[in-house]
């Protein structure tokens, strides 16, 4: 009988690692949308700069995806998540798994968008929202843990949690990636663990301002520890349990992300710091920092909501608004302290 | 009355059951009596076996039940309890003492299956309807006919008219929406039917709407204190009534009611649920149901592709069914019962405001002799997960891609497998699903939007009182000018027309036309009986009211769809 198949869906750095996880477990399906990419991965066995195993193999068809694997782990950019959840929609059954490992939000907009149009919580997707409303599957997950791609790659030991409201998929999850090196927990809280990913970007691209600033550890300290606050205010906000921010997918991620060098959100804010442009910053990525578009999402529907997240807040400026960093950092300095912790 | 809209159906239906009513499911259930009570009892206990797996937790379980019923029986019961309640459960405490006194494994074992059985043979037996067809068919001419004479007797003038057949039930009780899939459906497959809840009368008006539509009988839970009185009994088993007691809150009761419902679903008895559980006492559409019971369609659902039942027969198909009234005569305990609650009451009993026959009939005949129309919605049909079903019975996404719900129940497609917690998170998504089909397809009176229009907007005007405050503001302040008034409401009709065209929400036939004539219509509807009046224009031609806890009730049917911005 032939091996069971797992389907990934992008061959990003994070895709790549995650199907050399779930390599050594099963079968591989790898589907890369570029067809010249396909070729030169074929050839060199190399991609996002990772050796593939050998029991992975590329396909630029969905439906075979579909066909072949009963559990598949999308994982593309938030921009183009639901356009792929349409063109993998029609293959996809109600006995299919899909496990995302996308940190991003989506944006349902109106069309023609009205003058006095606000953002509020009702147009904002996350990305397991995204699959249940673009297909017919409803045993959703998503995977969300410290896992920079570069050290699954290198295979130093991590973990990640699988969240979904249904233990099947948690359980599956584990099953087909867990291993020596690699640990896996569960967690119910879809939206909670999906949040703590997306909102950790923003504040990653903090710390790697502080960083191109020139400023040491106690500062990033003061950062984590005030950005968990945000994140949990923001997360509750829309949606998520506080207890998942305090997890590994939480503090675990944010810690992690907000210390790399090889995180890509790191890198934007690393790269504002050193007096580059937005643009100039971007231009230099060759992949997506997923915290760039998060932080202009937040901070449109915290607008329209009425509060202030003060870290989101002021990164805007800096992003959008071309505020110095530097003054960013003396402005948020200034700002009065508050209570220590008061959401426990 | 004026001419009502053409959406409204008045026309007889034929019997969807062709070899008539010994063909019926419930017939065969109620035939076969016994055998059934036997089949839910097995089933049960298989059951509670696999809830408490170890010896000690079954134990503690028949202890609980133990605890729970003799309080019960010392506090709390009614005429229906059986006598020897009290005996009964005495010998059952009798054997667990010597139990405990036992070391023989074996007979533990034994004697503990031997009072599972007895304990849930009896609950079982308790349950379990009486379904006679010539008691149901005398029934139903009885309501039908009576309905019909106090109908007649009220609309048109003298007392001959108690004999006149110029008025039929179908003049008061509209109904609309998806007819003719309902009945399609319920030769197709089984039909759970899921109305919304905010009057007594709607278990009475569900069982004529079934009826009206050739339907065969629908078996439905109702509360066992109804059965207090004999002949309010009587009309409830010979309809195909099962007895649900609120009292009875223990694991093994509930398991029991459980395995009641998921067996005579998977026998094909059509099945009417009240989801929300009891009357929505705060009059806004449920936004929480109870998942209970609505898990065993989805258990029956499953059981039956398990045994290889594939064909449409063994399809369980929801529908949602919205019923709507201008006014609801219990509105004004209700409200006090939902503000009571909402003010931090935690301790509140039930009361059971409709315990004598004399209450009931009051009750009945005050609302056929006052001539308030009522709708009823019937929504399209779903499958287990909330996925739209076709006439066929197959399931559609939401792209109109033809979907085989069989496969929500597996993992690779092919194997039909029971996991408890993913049904349980189908319930919770069933539920949602319903929710947002009674949001569709509630229909808008003129008198709900009057009502929420000018709840609102003293809610807008004084949004420094907290609640409480609001329903106690002084007599004074309780005037809107007109003018003032009427360009709200036009806002508010706006955005109610645009969302009809949306298909996010029905509208009344009446909702159309000159707004003064809207407003005027609904004025004259909202509550209309009720001793204060929720809404009126007084002297100078100023909206007013006379009962603000009423004018929150009416105003709440309209709460959840977000209009409160346009005010």
């Amino acid at each position: 009988m032939s091996k069971e198949c797992v389907g990934v869906i992008g061959s990003g750095s994070f895709g790549t690692a995650v199907s050399n996880l779930l390599s050594k477990n099963s079968d591989v399906i790898l589907f890369v949308r570029n067809t010249d990419t396909i070729e030169k991965i074929k050839t060199s066995r190399v991609s996002s700069g990772q050796n593939i195993s050998p029991n992975i193999t590329l396909t630029n068809d969905l439906e075979e995806v579909a066909k072949k694997c009963n559990v598949i782990f999308p994982i593309i950019p938030s921009s183009g998540f639901r356009d792929l959840m349409r063109q993998l929609a029609p293959f996809l059954h109600p006995y299919h798994v899909l496990i995302h490992g996308t940190k991003g939000l989506d944006l349902v907009l109106p069309d023609p968008l009205p003058p006095d149009f606000k953002l509020d919580r009702s147009r904002i997707r996350t990305m397991s929202e995204v699959i249940r409303e673009e297909s017919v599957v409803v045993r959703v997950g998503c995977m969300a843990g410290p896992n920079l791609a570069k050290e699954l790659a290198l295979g130093h030991p991590a973990a990640t949690v699988i969240a979904s409201p249904f233990n099947e998929v948690i359980n599956e999850g584990k099953r087909l990636l867990k291993s020596d090196k690699f640990q896996v927990y569960g967690n119910q809280d879809l939206k909670g663990v999906e949040l703590c990913g997306v909102l950790k970007n923003i504040i990653a691209i903090a710390s790697g301002i502080i960083s191109g600033l020139g400023f040491g550890d106690n500062a990033k300290g003061l950062l984590i520890s005030r950005g968990l606050v945000e994140m949990i205010y923001l997360g509750k906000a829309l949606g998520g349990e506080i207890s998942s921010f305090i997890g590994l997918a939480g503090i675990g991620d944010l810690v992690a992300t907000a210390s790399s060098q090889t995180s890509r959100n790191y890198t934007i804010g690393f790269k504002l710091a050193e007096g580059k442009t937005m643009q100039q910053a971007l231009d230099e990525m060759d992949e997506t920092a997923e915290g760039v578009n998060t932080i202009r999402i937040i901070k449109q529907l915290a607008d329209a909501q009425g509060i202030r997240p003060l870290i989101t807040d002021t990164l805007y400026k800096i992003l959008y608004e071309d505020m110095k960093p530097q003054d960013g950092l003396n402005y948020l300095m200034k700002y009065p302290g508050n209570i220590d912790i008061d959401f426990l | 009355m004026e001419p009502i809209g053409k959406d409204y159906i008045k026309k007889k239906y034929d019997q969807v059951v062709p070899g008539g009513i010994d063909e019926w499911p419930v017939v065969n259930l109620s035939k076969n009596r016994a055998e059934f009570i036997q089949e839910v009892t097995d089933e049960s206990v298989k059951r509670i076996k696999k809830l408490t797996p170890k010896r000690s937790s079954l134990i503690e379980e028949i202890e609980t039940t133990l605890f729970r019923e003799k309080l019960r029986v010392k506090r709390n019961p009614w005429a229906v309890d059986p006598p020897d309640d009290a005996e009964f459960l005495q010998s059952i405490k009798d054997r667990l003492v010597e139990i405990s006194s036992n070391t023989d494994v074996e007979e533990i074992d034994d004697t503990l299956e031997d009072i599972l059985h007895e304990i849930i043979e009896r609950y079982a037996s308790e349950i379990a309807g009486n379904f006679k067809k010539s008691r149901f068919k005398m029934a139903r001419s009885i309501v039908t006919f009576g309905f019909a004479r106090l109908l007649n007797a009220s609309r048109a003038r003298g007392f001959w008219s108690i004999f006149s057949t110029r008025y039929s039930l179908q003049d008061k009780i509209h109904i609309t929406g998806e007819v003719e899939q309902l009945r399609t459906l319920a030769k197709k497959g089984t039909i759970i039917m899921v109305p919304t809840h905010f009057s007594n009368l709607d278990s009475i008006l569900i069982g004529w709407v079934i009826s009206a539509l050739g339907l065969p009988a629908f078996i439905y839970g109702a509360g066992l204190n109804l059965f207090n009185i004999r002949i309010f009994a009587y009309f409830m088993e010979s309809l195909g009534a099962y007895k649900v007691d609120r009292r009875k809150k223990n694991l093994l009761y509930l398991e029991t009611l459980k395995s009641y419902s998921s067996l005579a679903i998977q026998k094909g008895c059509h099945s009417l649920f009240f989801p929300g559980g009891t009357r929505s006492r705060s009059g806004q559409i449920e936004k929480r149901l109870k998942l209970g019971l609505l898990s065993t369609a989805i258990e029956a659902q499953r059981v039956n592709y398990q045994k290889g039942r594939r064909d449409g027969l063994h399809k369980v198909f929801i529908v949602p069914v919205s019923l709507n009234y201008h006014f609801v005569l219990e509105a004004p305990s209700l409200i006090r019962e939902y503000l009571k609650m909402k003010g931090q009451e935690r301790y509140y009993v039930e009361n059971d405001e409709y315990s004598t026959s004399y209450k009931i009939s009051k009750f009945l005949f005050k609302f056929f002799t006052k001539g308030s129309d009522i709708s009823v919605s019937i929504g399209r049909g779903l499958d287990v997960l909330g996925n739209y079903v076709d006439t066929d019975g197959n399931s559609y996404d939401k792209s109109g891609r033809k979907i085989d719900t069989q496969e929500y129940f597996t993992k690779d497609g092919k194997i039909i497998s029971h996991d408890q917690q993913r049904e349980d998170e189908y319930t919770r998504m069933l539920s949602d699903r319903i929710v947002e089909e009674y949001h569709k397809i509630n229909k808008i009176f003129a008198s709900h939007l009057v009502a929420f229009t000018a709840f609102e907007m003293f809610q807008k005007k004084y949004n420094k009182l907290d609640l409480y405050n609001l329903l106690r503001l002084p007599e004074d302040d309780q005037i809107i000018p007109y003018a003032e008034f009427r360009l709200v409401f036009e806002k508010l009709l706006r955005r109610v027309h645009e969302m009809y065209n949306n298909g996010e929400v029905s509208v009344s036939p009446y909702l159309t036309g000159d707004p003064d004539k809207i407003i005027n219509h609904g004025l004259a509807n909202v509550g209309m009986y009720h001793a204060k009046r929720p809404l009126i224009k007084n002297k100078n031609g100023d909206i007013s009211t006379q009962d603000l806890n009423l004018l929150l009730y009416y105003h709440n049917r309209l709460v959840g769809y977000n209009l409160e911005k346009y005010v």
